[in-house]
């Protein structure tokens, strides 16, 4: 009950569209009603366009993840265990965090062309940072006195790395990526409209030039929906790795 | 490192503060140079790689055509203009949903709807409803950046101490004072934090959308020149919008730092 009174204003913006859409306030092409964009949506999944697309954007936004993740991760936890690897990489992090991403789109085209390896090239180049300063901090500020104390007791330094400072620089290290996979959605999207022969964004793009503006719909509001979701899958996946914590 | 390391509280001496100047300009310089080694080594094609030099010619020629002021004037006042509408209806609509009950109600699933969706997807359907000149760009900046200035603000208002509250409203704070004196400025670290996210987002916009409607712009020139192959164009973009976007990251966290000199926590992690 108290749930459903929380959705309620979802409920009511839908209703608030379909009225506008079916009293012809706005035109049928620029609102399509949401009952018209249901059934588009049910057909592209019946012919298999939002599978095909979305297979490839997905295999391009695993991929470009796991990079990212993987190579963050280790250059963030490398560089705060180990201080060469900070004043040698420290700067590049710092001169490449605050360029906007977007404007490695055309680059990453250049090198690799239209396919799927510079999409997975932009998202690994594009979510890499947010993970390496997560990873960063969060190793850093694992508490010294449990280092030492592990030191101590006789612990190696790759054992230290392993059972204190890694799991120390997870909750860091966990934001960092929930950053990168709000990224990883936003250079998807991007670069599929701009550069691409298939994936959800060329498809939206696709359905645009055609005037189709209900499965162009569809597929925007699935998209939208898609990242919703993988946000909230991923708020519950950390929820349950810091279950030992509470 | 800038939001990386602990805040020194105490301000550096001169002498070290120069160091950190010149270790600074030194990596610049540094960069430059292994970019300018890798161009020459053979293992790239100027194509893959051009030589900064060629870039830097490239982005002097455009400046001295009267390219690259117009770009980046229009990149900059699109993503301005949508970030300051951004910035004022954010802060508005964060400061409705913590006075009034109704509006939490029916805004909060909104946001947290709203919040996590790639907003991008929705471009097209600016560009059916708005065509693809300044408004349409505009409002796609704000609609992307105005979501972390709602949530800072809300965080922000709602972890404003009571007992302030009460001692403001005891000596006969009216509504209008309170917002302003008590409310508004106890908020305003988390809303800068939150303004600090919402710019760099209004940046990254502003460029996509100049990349895929077209039309002057960094953004689209950069699209332009990839699309002919002209790597020099592409890097000569990439070098202006780094430029720009650091100067911007950098003047956000010197005016946060100016704004709240007063506040306990002057220099808090800058969000970016």
């Amino acid at each position: 009950m108290n749930r459903a009174l929380r959705c309620l204003p979802l409920l009511i913006l839908a209703l608030a569209w379909e009225f506008i859409s079916r009293t012809g306030l706005v035109s049928g092409s620029a609102l399509p009603s949401l009952v018209k964009i249901g059934e588009a949506w049910w057909g592209l999944a019946r012919d298999g366009d939002l599978w095909t697309h979305g297979a490839a954007s997905a295999w391009r936004v695993g991929a470009g993840l796991f990079c990212a993740i993987v190579i963050g991760a280790a250059l963030g936890i490398g560089m705060a265990w180990w201080r060469p690897a900070d004043m040698v990489l420290g700067p590049f992090v710092e001169i490449f965090y605050p360029l906007p991403k977007s404007a490695l789109i055309p680059v990453t085209a250049l090198w690799l062309g239209f396919g799927d390896g510079s999409k997975i090239l932009l998202i690994a180049l594009g979510c890499m940072l947010p993970v390496t300063i997560g990873a960063y901090n969060g190793a850093r500020s694992s508490d010294r006195t449990l280092v030492w104390s592990a030191r101590s007791m006789g612990a190696g330094r790759l054992r230290v790395l392993r059972d204190v400072v890694a799991p120390s620089a997870l909750p860091e290290l966990l934001s960092g990526i929930r950053t990168a996979l709000a990224i990883s959605f936003v250079l998807l999207i991007a670069s599929e409209l701009i550069v691409a022969r298939s994936g959800f964004g060329y498809l939206i793009g696709f359905l645009g030039a055609n005037g189709t503006y209900e499965p162009m719909f569809a597929v925007v509001l699935t998209v939208a929906f898609l990242g919703f979701v993988a946000d909230r899958l991923y708020q519950a996946f950390t929820r349950r790795v810091f279950a030992w914590r509470e | 490192m800038a939001g990386m390391s602990a805040p020194d509280t105490d301000t550096p001496g001169l002498a070290a503060r120069i160091g950190h100047g010149l270790a600074r300009w030194s990596l610049v310089i540094g960069l430059l140079l292994l970019w300018d080694i890798l161009a020459r080594s053979g293992s790239f094609t100027p194509f893959m790689l051009p030589s900064p030099e060629s870039v830097a010619q490239r982005i002097w020629r455009d400046a001295s055509n009267g390219d690259l002021p117009i770009n980046m004037g229009l990149t900059l006042y699109r993503a301005l203009t949508g970030f300051l509408i951004a910035a004022l209806l954010g802060v508005g609509t964060g400061l409705l949903i913590t006075r009034s009950a109704a509006a939490a109600w029916f805004f909060d699933p909104i946001i947290s709807v709203g919040f996590p969706m790639p907003k991008i997807t929705f471009l097209p359907v600016i560009v059916l409803w708005l065509g693809f000149y300044d408004t349409a760009k505009i409002s796609m900046v704000v609609f992307d950046a105005i979501f972390p200035a709602i949530t800072g603000t809300i965080v922000g208002i709602r972890a404003v101490e009571k007992e302030l509250l009460w001692s403001a409203r005891n000596l006969g704070a009216k509504e209008r004072e309170m917002l302003w004196q008590i409310l508004l400025p106890a908020a305003s670290p988390q809303i800068m934090t939150g303004l600090q996210v919402s710019l760099p987002i209004a940046l990254i916009v502003a460029i996509v959308a100049e990349m895929l409607m077209g039309g002057y712009g960094i953004g689209g020139a950069m699209q332009q020149a990839s699309s002919m192959a002209d790597s020099r164009g592409v890097f000569a973009g990439i070098v202006e919008i780094a430029v720009v976007g650091w100067v911007l990251v950098k003047g956000m966290s010197l005016l946060r730092r100016r704004l709240l000199m007063w506040h306990p926590e002057a220099e808090a992690p800058s969000g970016v």
